[in-house]
């Protein structure tokens, strides 16, 4: 009788869900490959660079990365440049400074302490640009993120699929269609993008293929740029990512071993007890 | 916390200690002598590990205050700080954020072992009650807490639980404006939020103490639920218990730390890494994945105050709990039917907890309804009515017979000493 009864209650509670699931939603983001991904993961430096260099000459003109300093680039776990190199990439930013002695602000060549400088001096000076405040890209490969679902969410917990946020931002830079599908509305000034939320998105296409060159000779593509940028962001909003797993690791070790430790004296405590 | 010392001060400054303060017999006799009924299973170290994690939390939290700025314009950007320049101050703040769904996850297992083995019953009546005012207190500070940050989901949980207040009748929005200090969510209430996330660990740390008292007066429940008759049932607190709750207390810190040190964030929301931003509300606006089974329940009553009053009512009627089970035997393993109940009671706020993250729609609407129901039928319909009808199992005589009947108890190694040297 109890289990007829427990029955019920799962099957009254399944068959009042189910529809609501089958309602669907956006399409899921295609899970990529991650050099950061699982316990051991680590950033791959070279494609940090990359990330950077897309970030530099696509995304820097409308986002800003206001959280980071130029000397964040050079720290250990990060894009691997020396400091002579973090120098080099500092001074060739403007940064306001001031006031003087005058008590005027001035420019000048950045140093390794400075932060990114801002894209634009104000809100409301981006909204009159762009028609919308471009959100800053410090911490975004965190703030963005797609609905797992059951049961996926509790597999995740095992297998530490945490990737969700640039899995979305690398489908979401190649998630753009020049033509919404029959019957889209899509407001003048919008792109259609089949990731984004509402699949309205305020940010045009950013580039395609061949738009950033790069040294290392990889492939110069959409697919290899968003990929980049993405594990760049990643990097910049999780920048002791590297740090975090490798001390984990140590403290899992240290933790099962006092386990072990502690599980023998306690049997051996007990023995006596009898 | 008394009538159990044997405390014996050896040195003369010991003797002389005893005589004006006598804090080393009392911490004798509480955690050293203190007989713990001896067929305790696992399920009874939560209480341990959730003293160790009050104390994790506490540490972590005073340190992330050194660093941390509570101004609605600077939270956000000061946790950030924490996050990257601060030595080692991920790993604080990660600490501390997942150590609050930690101390939840225990809390749980700690309330669920104490509803199987009726550790309610007389005479643990105000242990039960103490617990269920911590309970309250802890998510009060947990809510609390998960304002500080200031991202886009602390901003708008506040504004949907402090909205709570506004369901009062006639004085509910004066109530909420003072909540706030203000006609809207902004820096005042940040900084209250602040300044009472501070304190509210302090009072759970003081009914704790009283938590314990009342636990020390009345000793503790065990598997069997019937109490302790003598010396043979029990064993001394230091080594036996001690070691048992060290060794699992290491093992839920492997727990604690996949979470800290691999999934960091999955306990979280991504919206909080978006500073708040009062002209955007977020799709779906969802509270702590510890709230959300009494979250489903609010949203499961079509009216505001009916739901505010029901999700209250869920949590209070906790504290009856003593009178609404009427059946005289406390632990599930002798209630044969009561044991079924209240696994089907566990899924029901599992259920209800997994709708409570759902947006409040179709089908999600009438589920969470009808397990609504069913929360409160458990306390007020089946609860009582199993004490008048249930058979019960025959109790054994005695704990120590038990463990005979049963083979070992549980951390018995050998079958006999006399196996042994």
């Amino acid at each position: 009788m109890m289990k007829t009864l427990l029955a019920a209650v799962v099957a009254v509670s399944v068959a009042a869900i189910a529809p609501a699931i089958a309602a669907g939603e956006a399409p899921h983001p295609p899970r990529q490959k991650w050099s950061f991904s699982g316990p051991f993961g680590t950033y791959d430096r070279a494609q940090l660079q990359r990330g950077f260099k897309v970030y530099r000459e696509v995304c820097s003109v409308c986002h800003g990365l206001n959280l980071l300093s130029f000397r964040n680039l050079g720290q250990a776990g990060a894009l691997g440049y020396s400091e002579a190199q973090v120098k080099q990439i500092a001074s060739e930013y403007k940064v306001q400074d001031g006031p003087n002695d005058q008590g005027e602000m001035f420019e000048r060549e950045g140093r390794a302490a400075d932060r990114f400088p801002p894209p634009w001096p104000n809100e409301n000076a981006a909204r009159a640009r762009y028609n919308a405040v471009p959100p800053d890209f410090s911490v975004i490969a965190k703030a963005r993120t797609y609905e797992r679902g059951f049961p996926w969410f509790i597999f995740d917990l095992f297998t530490q699929y945490q990737e969700h946020g640039v899995d979305y931002l690398a489908a979401l830079l190649q998630g753009y269609e020049d033509k919404p599908p029959q019957g889209f509305n899509l407001p003048s000034g919008l792109s259609y993008n089949k990731y984004f939320p509402g699949n309205a998105i305020a940010m045009p296409k950013p580039m395609e293929d061949g738009r950033v060159t790069y040294e290392d000779g990889s492939p110069q593509t959409l697919a290899q740029y968003s990929k980049d940028v993405s594990a760049f962001l990643m990097w910049a909003a999780e920048p002791h990512l590297e740090a975090r797993k490798r001390i984990g690791f140590q403290v899992m070790i240290f933790l099962l071993v006092l386990a072990g430790l502690l599980y023998f004296t306690k049997k051996k405590v007990w023995a006596d007890a009898h | 916390m008394s009538g159990h010392s044997t405390y014996q001060p050896q040195s003369a400054f010991m003797k002389w200690m005893e005589r004006r303060l006598p804090i080393a017999s009392l911490i004798h006799s509480s955690f050293i002598a203190f007989p713990v009924p001896r067929n305790l299973n696992y399920w009874w170290t939560f209480g341990g590990i959730l003293a160790f994690l009050l104390g994790a939390q506490i540490v972590t939290g005073i340190i992330l205050v050194m660093h941390y700025t509570p101004h609605a314009d600077m939270a956000f950007n000061s946790v950030e700080h924490i996050m990257r320049d601060v030595n080692y101050g991920w790993l604080i703040r990660y600490l501390h954020s997942n150590g609050a769904s930690m101390f939840f996850v225990a809390v749980y297992i700690h309330m669920f072992r104490g509803m199987y083995y009726g550790s309610y019953k007389e005479p643990r009546e105000v242990l039960w009650i103490l617990g269920v005012i911590l309970y309250l207190l802890m998510m009060a500070t947990g809510f609390l807490g998960y304002t500080l940050p200031w991202g886009q989901m602390s901003f708008w949980g506040a504004t949907v639980i402090t909205n709570f207040f506004s369901a009062i009748p006639i004085v509910g929005e004066t109530v909420v404006t003072w909540l706030w200090g203000g006609y809207a969510i902004g820096n005042p209430t940040l900084q209250r939020f602040f300044s009472l996330h501070y304190l509210l660990p302090f009072v759970i740390v003081g009914v704790v103490v009283l938590h314990i008292w009342a636990l020390h007066m009345v000793g503790q429940n065990n598997p069997t639920g019937i109490e302790v008759k003598s010396d043979k049932d029990t064993v001394a607190f230091t080594p036996y218990a001690t070691i048992k709750d060290a060794f699992f207390m290491v093992c839920f810190c492997v727990v604690f730390g996949w979470f800290v040190f691999y999934m960091p964030n999955y306990l979280g929301h991504a919206d909080n890494y978006i500073p708040a931003n009062p002209a955007v509300t977020p799709n779906h606006i969802v509270p702590e994945w510890y709230y959300l089974p009494f979250y489903a329940i609010l949203r499961a009553i079509p009216n505001k105050l009916l739901g505010v009053i029901a999700l209250f009512a869920s949590i209070g009627i906790l504290a009856f709990l003593p009178w609404l089970d009427t059946s005289k035997v406390r632990s599930a393993n002798y209630r044969p039917l009561y044991r079924q109940f209240f696994w089907i009671f566990v899924i029901v706020c599992i259920l209800l907890g997994w709708l409570g993250g759902k947006p409040a729609e179709g089908g999600y609407v009438v589920a969470a309804r009808i397990l609504t129901f069913y929360y409160f039928a458990h306390f007020l319909i089946i609860l009582p009515i199993l004490g008048w009808v249930e058979k019960t199992k025959p109790l054994p005589n005695s704990i120590s017979e038990s463990i005979l009947k049963e083979g070992l108890p549980a951390g018995a190694s050998g079958p006999a000493p006399t196996a042994r040297h």
